[in-house]
């Protein structure tokens, strides 16, 4: 039977540079439920090394949590990419690793935070995940799809690391499973905006990197489970499947 | 040559770290990729991009810039002017383009080599 899934799937913990350090996995998956989220995605820069710790709390607390990465690609633009399996999300956030040069400076950048289900820090991260890869837009792309996951653009609508900011448009034959737009901009609006220049499927997501962000915007899907497949669907408007503007 | 006395000859707006101009110049670079500046830029570089998000601010800190221009007329974000007081980082706008404050720059015997 469908159901109506209410999905913030752009988050990122203390992992990332940027996220504030209370974004542990617990805490984002505590606030996601008072928000009446009912499926979070976890996206850090360049690096899934909290996803498994947010998939167990998860678990535990009732709440759908996708692992994704948010990689940054040689030109500079952010793609979401999404899988249900673990192995197929670290085999990609290896080929990031092996792609992405430099080391963090926690001064300038801030601290990368790996934590266990019970907040306690277990190592620093110590790769520049703000930074690129060496890896271009459709490889990046192509090597999600082969794996089996999702590639969603992000933020579209912002000027700095998104596809249009950088690019100023979608390269033909890059085969995207949707755009983001910022919580800035409504579904609606969006699909004003954007839905005539580009022939892609449009959500919503926060971004979030507080906890006071998650599920400041967030798309609402008619689905029947909460897997990459499921929501795909929803994207294309398959079965019956789709997204609720 | 010193960052302020480029401020006065290509009349830049200073919007942060004024106080550090006293600085000498060795070059300058010019690039839009973050990347590509953590890769090529020199230490005492002027940087010019049209980027206005506050991870410039944290690659010229890391690469010990001594400024960056903003160009186009382009008005930083609040994050990146409060970040670049904080780590004393020079912002400095124009409403040339990226090629004409270069030429202009170039003319003051600012190298691209330095």
């Amino acid at each position: 039977m469908l159901k109506r899934f209410e999905a913030d799937l752009h988050i990122h913990t203390c992992l990332s540079p940027c996220g504030e350090t209370r974004m542990s996995p617990r805490r984002i998956v505590e606030q996601a439920k008072l928000r009446g989220l009912d499926i979070i995605g976890i996206c850090d820069h360049n690096s899934a090394e909290n996803v498994a710790c947010a998939k167990k709390v998860g678990e535990k607390e009732g709440l759908v949590v996708i692992g994704g990465i948010e990689v940054t690609s040689q030109e500079e633009v952010h793609i979401l990419a999404f899988f249900d399996e673990d192995k197929d999300l670290f085999e990609l956030a290896n080929l990031i690793y092996e792609n992405l040069p430099g080391i963090n400076d926690e001064r300038v950048f801030g601290e990368q935070i790996v934590v266990n289900d019970d907040d306690e820090v277990l190592s620093f991260n110590k790769r520049l995940l703000i930074g690129a890869t060496v890896l271009p837009l459709h490889q990046i792309v192509d090597r999600i799809h082969s794996l089996g996951g999702l590639a969603i653009a992000s933020h579209i609508d912002r000027e700095s690391f998104s596809i249009i900011g950088q690019l100023g448009f979608i390269p033909d034959g890059l085969e995207l499973d949707g755009l983001e737009v910022s919580p800035r901009l409504s579904l609606e609006k969006a699909q004003l905006e954007f839905g005539e220049a580009f022939d892609f499927p449009l959500v919503t997501f926060s971004d979030a990197h507080t906890l006071e962000d998650i599920g400041k915007s967030f798309t609402c899907l008619l689905i029947e489970e909460a897997n990459i497949k499921e929501i795909r669907k929803a994207l294309f408007g398959e079965d019956g499947r789709k997204v609720v503007i | 040559m010193k960052l302020q006395e480029i401020v006065r000859e290509l009349s830049l707006e200073v919007r942060c770290a004024a106080h550090n101009l006293n600085k000498q110049v060795s070059g300058g670079y010019a690039s839009d990729l973050l990347s590509d500046v953590m890769a090529n830029s020199k230490k005492d570089n002027i940087w010019i991009t049209l980027q206005i998000h506050q991870n410039i601010v944290g690659v010229a800190s890391l690469k010990e810039l001594a400024g960056i221009i903003i160009v186009n007329g382009r008005e930083p974000e609040e994050e990146a002017l409060k970040k670049a007081e904080e780590e004393n980082i020079p912002i400095m706008l124009t409403k040339l383009s990226a090629f004409e404050i270069v030429g202009r720059l170039y003319k003051l015997d600012i190298p691209g080599m330095g």
